[in-house]
C-alpha cells in the first residue's frame, strides 16, 4: 500500500512521516514534489509539518496553490484518504478541505510537548483501531494550532460527529489545562463530513518509535490501512457479486 | 589604482576608522606593493577584524590538542571539524557566538545566529541534526539585596537605585524573552530541532548578553566537502538570498566593545529568513549528493569577501568574480557594500566544470536565486570586477592567512587575590531549610522547561532523551547511532579561577556525557572574552585555554574547532569570562541511555565521589588523595553564596582531572553492566540540589531519604581540621561527584565494583516517599517534593510571564 507524502517548500515532517509511515508493516511512503499534478498511483495521501512557504502572508495560505493541491482536492473529493498534520492541517482548511482556521496559539507562545488526545469517533477512517474514550500521547509542536471556527460550523462539526480528537488531562477529562494552544472546544483534530479528510494539530509521525515516548501516532497510520483494505475487500465483493 | 569615483580617499582617518592600525595598514601595502582603495581597504578591514582572523586568540588557540584517531577534519582546516563515527558514517560540529548582535536585536541577532551555525555544517555536506544553546543574561529576578558587593563587583549597576534596578530587570527580561524567540523563530521554522543547553543569569551579563549556538550533522565519510576553490576554470556560482544591504561590516562591528552609541550599528545587525535557509540546505544536499561540487563555502562573517578569499586561500588558488552577476536587493549598491554585506542565507559554490546546469536545474527546483558570477583561476589572486572594471585585486593567501598575530600582555587581576581572602564561615546564619527552596528558584538553577517548550526539540524524530537532563541524546535513524551532547561552562568558576574554569567546564560536560551513558568523543569550544587589549581579560583567555587544553589532553577529546567572542563589555563592565565547551559522545548501545531522575521507590541512593569533593571515610587512600589542595568541603564559587549571600566569591572548586576520570570510567562501568537506573552529576547548587533534582522525574515525582551524617558531620580524610558545616555538606560544588540510584539487590554489586576500583564512594539513603529528606549535621530537613518542584519548575515562568513587554512570537 503507497502513501504519498507532499513536499512542500518549507515541508520539514516530510523526512519523518516517511520514516514513520515506512516503519509500520504494510505500508509505503514516497515523496511527492509540490510541482508535480497527479496522485493517482497513490492509496492515500499525507500533507507533512513544517512551514510551508515560510508561512507567510497565513499558515498554509500560499501552499494552497501549489500545483499538486489541484490532484490533492480532487482525490479528496473523490474519496481518497487525506492526512494532514500539523502544518498540513493548516493547509487543509486554507484549502478549503476542512471546516475552520487555526490562529495563533492563547499564549502567543509556540508549543512543543507531550499531550493526551481522547479519541472522541472511534469508528473514523483513522481511528479505526482505537475504542471511543481511547487516549492518545502525542507530541505537538506548533505556533499557530488554536482550532477556531464560528458557532455554526462548531455545530455542525459536532453534530456530524466530525470532531476525531481532543485534547484531554491524563484521566481524559476535557479540561482546559489539557489544552496546549487554548482550541475551541479543546479541539485537536477534525474530519470533513464525509470523514475522508482528517486533519490534525499533534504529531501522529512523532509518535511511532519507543524510543520517543509514544507509539499511537502508528495507531491512526493503521487505522488508515485497515480502512483502504476494508474499503478494498468491499469493493472487490461488490465486483464478485456482479459478476456471480 | 582601480578607484571608482564615488569612493572616498584612503587618509589615515579612514584607516583608524576601518579598525586598522597604522602598522597593519603598512603590511597590507606591502603585501599589495601599493596603497589599497576603499573597497580593498573595507576588505582587509573585515578580513583582519578580531571575528575573522583571530590575531589576538590565534596563538593561544595553538595550545588546544586537535588531533586524534578519531578526527577527519581537524579543527581550522574547515567551517566545522568532523569526527568519524564508526560504520563510515562522520559527524560535524561547531559552536559559534552571536553575542553583539543579540544585545542590540536580541531577536534577529539570535535567530541569525541559528541559521549562522546551521549553514556552517551542511557546507561541510553534512545534514544538520540537532542544536543546542549556551546563553547569558543579567538577572531577571529582583533578589533584593543582591550585590552589594563593594570591593569585588565593580560596576555601577550594583549600587543604583530601585528604579533603576527595576527598569535594568526589564531590559533583561526583553533580552532573554527576545533571544528565546529568535532562536525558536529560526530553529522551529528550519526543522532542526533545539534539545539542549544552558542558561546562566548573571549581572556581570547585563547588557552584554551571551548567545552561543551549537549544531552538528551527520554524514558519509564520502560525502565530505570541501571550502576550496579548486580546479582552474571551475566555474564560481553565487547560490541562495539577493545581497542588501544589511550587516554592513557585521565582522568588524563584533570586534569592539558594545558602548551607549552601539544602538546606531544596528544596521549591522542581519535580518535572516529561516524558510529561504530551509530551501537553501535542501537544495545543497541534493547538489552535493550529485558529483557536481568541487567546493562550497558559506557566506557569514564578512560575507562574499570572506567566502572567495578563503576558498581560494585554501586550495592554493585564485579566484575572480563579477559583482555586477551577483544577484541584488536593491539597485545602486557600490562593490564595498555588496562585499562586505552580510545577508542571510547565501553561498558560494565552485561548481565542477560541465555540471553547470546540474546546480542551475537544482537551484530551479528549489526556486533559490543562483547565479554564475567567476571562475577559479591560476594566480592567487582574489580578483573582484564590476561590470568588468576591476574594484579589488587582493593576493587571496595573505588576505585570509596572514593577518598579524598578537600575543598581548596577560596580568592576573588585582581582584582575584582580595576574592581568594574572604573567609566564607564569617557568613550570617541562615535558614537552609529555605535556601535550597530558594535555589531552586534562581533562574539560573530553575527549570528552563519555559524556553525549551518554545523550541521544537522532537522534529527529526531523534530526540531519545529531552531537554531537561544531564545531556541531550539523540538517536540518528538512517545511521543508527545513538549521539549525546552538552554544553557547560561555570562562568563565576572561571572569573574566580579562568584556569580552573576551563578544566571544569570540560570535566563537567564529559561528566554529563557519562551520565547520560556516553562516551566522550570530541569537544567544540566557544571562548567568551573582554576586550584583549586589557591585560587582565587576556590573562583570563590565557588561562581558560590552557586550562581547557589540558583537560581534553586528559580526556583524549580534542577541539575540533569553534569561536573566539572578544570585546564582550558593556558600559557596565565586562562579562564574566565564559569559555563555553559544547562535547560529543556516542552511547553505544540504546540499555545505556540514562536520565537523571529516580525511577522507583526502594532503590538505593549512592554518591560516586566524596560529598566534599575529596577524600570521604571511604576512600582508601586519603594520604595520597587526588586534589590535594583541593578546598574540598569550601562554598567558594556556589550558587548558595550567589544566590543566598548575593556573594560572587572564591576560591573556585578545583578539579583534579585523574580522579574525575577515574569517577567517570566507574560510573560507564556500571552503565555498562546495566546496573544504574539513573545518574546525575552535581554541579551549581551541590548535592541538595542535584537530589531534589533526581527527584523531578517528568513521569512522576519520587521522594528520597539521605543521611549524609556520616560524611557530612566530618571532615575524616580531608584537609583542615574543622567540622563541616550543613550548608557546606549541602550545597558545596567540588567536583567530580555523580548522584546514581541502584536497586536495592544491586546494591552490594555496585558497592563492591566501586570498592575494587579504588573509588571513593557513598551509599545514601533510598529513593521514595513524597519528601526530599535529608539528614546532616544533626538535624533533618524535609522538603515536600511537590513544593520544590513548584519553585523549580515554575520560577522563570513566573519571572517573565508577568511582563507585558516580554517578546512573543513575532509578526511576521
Amino acid at each position: 500500500m503507497k502513501f504519498a507524502v507532499i513536499q512542500f517548500p518549507g515541508s520539514n515532517c516530510d523526512q519523518d512521516c516517511i520514516a514513520a509511515i515506512n516503519s509500520i508493516e504494510g505500508l509505503r511512503a514516497e515523496y511527492v514534489w509540490h510541482k508535480e499534478t497527479s496522485l493517482r498511483d497513490f492509496d492515500a495521501i499525507v500533507l507533512p509539518g513544517g512551514f510551508a512557504y515560510g508561512d507567510y502572508l497565513r499558515c498554509g495560505a500560499i501552499a494552497r496553490f501549489s500545483p499538486i493541491m489541484q490532484a490533492v482536492v480532487s482525490d479528496a473529493r473523490a474519496g481518497k484518504l487525506v492526512l494532514g498534520t500539523c502544518n498540513g492541517f493548516q493547509i487543509l482548511c486554507e484549502a478549503g478541505l476542512l471546516p475552520g482556521a487555526l490562529v495563533r496559539n492563547r499564549s502567543l507562545r509556540f508549543v512543543c510537548e507531550m499531550v493526551t488526545t481522547r479519541v472522541e469517533v472511534a469508528d473514523s477512517a483513522f481511528t479505526h483501531s482505537c475504542a471511543e474514550g481511547t487516549l492518545l500521547r502525542l507530541p505537538v509542536a506548533h505556533g499557530e494550532g488554536c482550532f477556531f471556527a464560528d458557532a455554526k460550523t462548531l455545530r455542525d462539526l459536532n453534530q456530524h460527529r466530525q470532531v476525531i480528537l481532543r485534547y484531554a488531562d491524563e484521566n481524559g477529562r476535557i479540561v482546559p489545562e489539557a489544552n496546549p494552544n487554548g482550541s475551541i472546544e479543546n479541539i485537536a483534530g477534525i474530519s470533513n463530513r464525509e470523514r475522508n479528510v482528517f486533519g490534525l494539530m499533534p504529531h501522529p509521525d512523532r509518535a511511532c518509535d519507543e524510543r520517543l515516548g509514544s507509539t499511537d501516532g502508528a495507531k491512526i497510520f493503521r487505522s488508515m490501512m485497515q480502512t483502504i483494505n476494508a474499503n478494498r475487500a468491499q469493493a472487490a465483493s461488490g465486483l464478485a457479486r456482479q459478476v456471480a | 589604482m582601480p578607484k571608482s569615483n564615488a569612493d572616498p580617499t584612503v587618509t589615515p582617518e579612514l584607516v583608524a576608522e576601518h579598525g586598522l592600525t597604522p602598522e597593519e595598514f603598512e603590511r597590507i601595502k606591502k603585501i599589495l606593493g601599493r596603497e589599497p582603495n576603499f573597497t580593498e581597504l573595507g576588505i582587509f578591514s573585515v578580513m583582519w577584524s578580531e571575528h575573522c582572523s583571530y590575531k589576538n586568540s590565534r596563538k593561544e588557540l595553538k595550545k588546544f590538542p586537535t588531533s586524534g584517531p578519531n578526527i577527519l577534519v581537524k579543527a581550522g582546516e574547515e567551517n566545522a571539524g568532523v569526527v568519524d563515527i564508526g560504520d563510515g558514517w562522520a559527524i560535524a560540529f561547531k559552536i559559534e557566538s552571536h553575542n553583539h548582535p543579540s544585545a542590540i536585536e536580541p531577536f534577529q541577532g539570535a535567530a541569525t545566529g541559528v541559521g549562522g551555525i546551521i549553514r556552517d555544517i551542511f557546507t561541510m555536506g553534512a545534514r544538520p541534526e540537532f542544536c543546542l544553546n549556551s546563553l547569558r543574561f543579567g538577572p531577571i529576578i529582583d533578589g533584593g539585596t543582591r550585590f552589594a558587593i563593594s570591593q569585588n563587583k565593580e560596576g555601577p549597576t550594583a549600587r543604583r537605585n530601585p528604579q533603576d534596578r527595576h527598569s535594568q530587570i526589564a531590559a533583561n527580561r526583553r533580552l532573554f524573552t527576545g533571544v528565546v524567540s529568535g532562536i525558536a523563530h529560526y530553529g522551529n521554522c528550519v526543522g532542526v530541532p533545539t534539545i539542549g543547553g544552558e542558561i546562566y543569569f548573571d549581572e556581570s551579563f547585563q547588557g552584554n548578553p551571551l548567545v552561543n549556538v551549537f549544531c552538528l550533522g551527520v554524514l558519509r565519510h564520502e560525502q565530505l566537502v570541501r571550502g576550496a576553490a579548486r580546479g582552474v576554470g571551475n566555474p564560481v556560482f553565487y547560490v541562495g538570498a539577493e545581497t542588501g544591504r544589511d550587516g554592513l561590516a557585521g565582522a568588524a562591528f563584533a570586534s569592539r566593545e558594545l558602548t551607549e552609541e552601539s544602538r546606531q550599528d544596528r544596521p549591522a545587525v542581519q535580518v535572516g529568513d529561516p524558510f529561504k535557509e530551509k530551501l537553501l540546505l535542501e537544495a545543497c544536499l541534493e547538489l552535493l549528493a550529485r558529483d557536481a561540487v568541487a567546493g562550497i563555502q558559506d557566506m557569514g562573517a564578512a560575507g562574499l569577501t570572506c567566502s572567495t578569499c578563503e576558498t581560494a586561500s585554501r586550495a592554493g588558488s585564485g579566484i575572480e568574480i563579477d559583482l555586477a552577476k551577483v544577484p541584488k536587493r536593491e539597485p545602486g549598491m557600490t562593490p564595498y557594500e555588496i562585499l562586505l554585506s552580510e545577508s542571510q542565507e547565501r553561498m558560494l559554490i565552485i561548481a565542477k566544470r560541465g555540471k553547470e546546469n546540474v546546480v542551475r536545474e537544482i537551484f530551479d527546483k528549489w526556486d533559490v536565486p543562483c547565479a554564475e558570477i567567476g571562475r577559479v583561476t591560476d594566480d592567487g589572486m582574489m580578483r573582484v570586477r564590476n561590470n568588468g572594471a576591476i574594484a579589488a585585486e587582493i593576493p587571496a593567501k595573505p588576505l585570509a592567512e596572514q593577518a598579524p598575530l598578537y600575543s598581548r600582555e596577560a596580568k592576573p587581576p588585582s581582584s582575584v587575590a582580595a576574592v581568594y581572602d574572604r573567609r566564607i564561615n564569617e557568613l550570617p546564619k541562615i535558614d537552609n531549610h529555605e535556601a535550597l527552596r530558594q535555589l531552586l528558584r534562581d533562574p539560573t538553577i530553575a527549570s528552563k522547561n519555559w524556553v525549551y517548550r518554545q523550541y521544537d526539540h522532537t522534529v527529526r524524530t531523534g530526540t531519545v532523551v529531552k531537554p531537561g537532563s544531564d545531556a541531550a541524546v539523540f538517536f540518528v535513524r538512517y545511521a543508527n547511532k545513538i549521539l549525546a551532547a552538552t554544553t557547560d561552562c561555570n562562568s563565576l568558576y572561571s572569573r574566580l579561577d579562568p584556569r580552573q574554569g576551563g578544566k571544569i567546564a570540560v570535566a563537567e560536560a564529559a561528566r554529563n556525557l557519562t551520565c547520560s551513558g556516553a562516551k566522550p568523543l570530541a569537544i567544540t569550544d566557544n571562548l567568551n572574552f573582554g576586550n584583549p587589549y586589557k591585560p587582565e581579560n587576556f590573562w583570563q583567555l590565557r588561562e581558560a585555554v590552557e586550562g581547557i587544553a589540558e583537560a581534553c589532553r586528559a580526556f583524549g577529546t580534542p577541539v575540533t574547532g569553534g569561536n573566539v567572542s572578544l570585546y564582550n563589555e558593556s558600559p557596565a563592565g565586562v562579562v564574566d569570562p565564559t569559555p563555553t565547551v559544547a562535547m560529543v559522545g556516542l552511547i553505544d548501545k540504546e540499555e545505556h541511555i540514562t536520565t537523571q531522575w529516580f525511577k522507583d521507590a526502594g532503590d538505593a541512593i549512592i554518591l560516586v565521589g566524596a560529598v566534599g569533593g575529596v577524600a570521604g571515610p571511604t576512600f582508601p587512600n586519603s594520604a595520597k588523595s587526588p586534589g590535594v589542595g583541593d578546598p574540598g568541603y569550601s562554598l567558594g564559587g556556589s550558587q548558595f553564596l550567589r544566590v543566598c549571600h548575593a556573594r560572587k566569591e572564591g576560591p573556585s572548586p578545583r578539579v583534579d582531572l585523574a580522579h574525575e576520570i577515574k569517577v567517570q570510567s566507574a560510573a560507564r562501568e556500571l552503565i555498562c553492566e546495566g546496573l544504574v537506573k539513573s545518574a546525575h552529576d552535581c554541579s551549581e547548587g551541590g548535592l541538595a540540589v542535584a537530589l531534589a533534582e533526581c527527584c523531578f522525574n517528568p513521569s512522576g515525582r519520587l521522594g528520597a531519604d539521605v543521611d549524609l551524617e556520616n560524611c557530612g558531620g566530618s571532615r575524616a580524610g580531608c584537609a583542615g581540621d574543622t567540622p563541616a558545616s550543613t550548608e557546606e555538606a549541602l550545597f558545596n560544588e567540588s567536583q567530580s561527584r555523580i548522584v546514581i540510584s541502584v536497586t536495592a539487590e544491586n546494591l552490594e554489586k555496585t558497592m563492591s565494583t566501586l570498592r575494587a576500583r579504588d573509588v571513593p564512594f557513598q551509599h545514601l539513603g533510598k529513593v521514595g516517599g513524597d519528601e526530599l529528606r535529608i539528614r546532616a549535621d544533626n538535624e533533618t530537613f524535609h522538603w515536600p517534593v511537590v513544593d520544590l518542584y513548584d519553585d523549580w519548575w515554575n520560577a522563570i515562568c513566573r519571572a517573565v510571564e508577568s511582563d507585558s513587554l516580554a517578546e512573543r512570537i513575532p509578526s511576521l
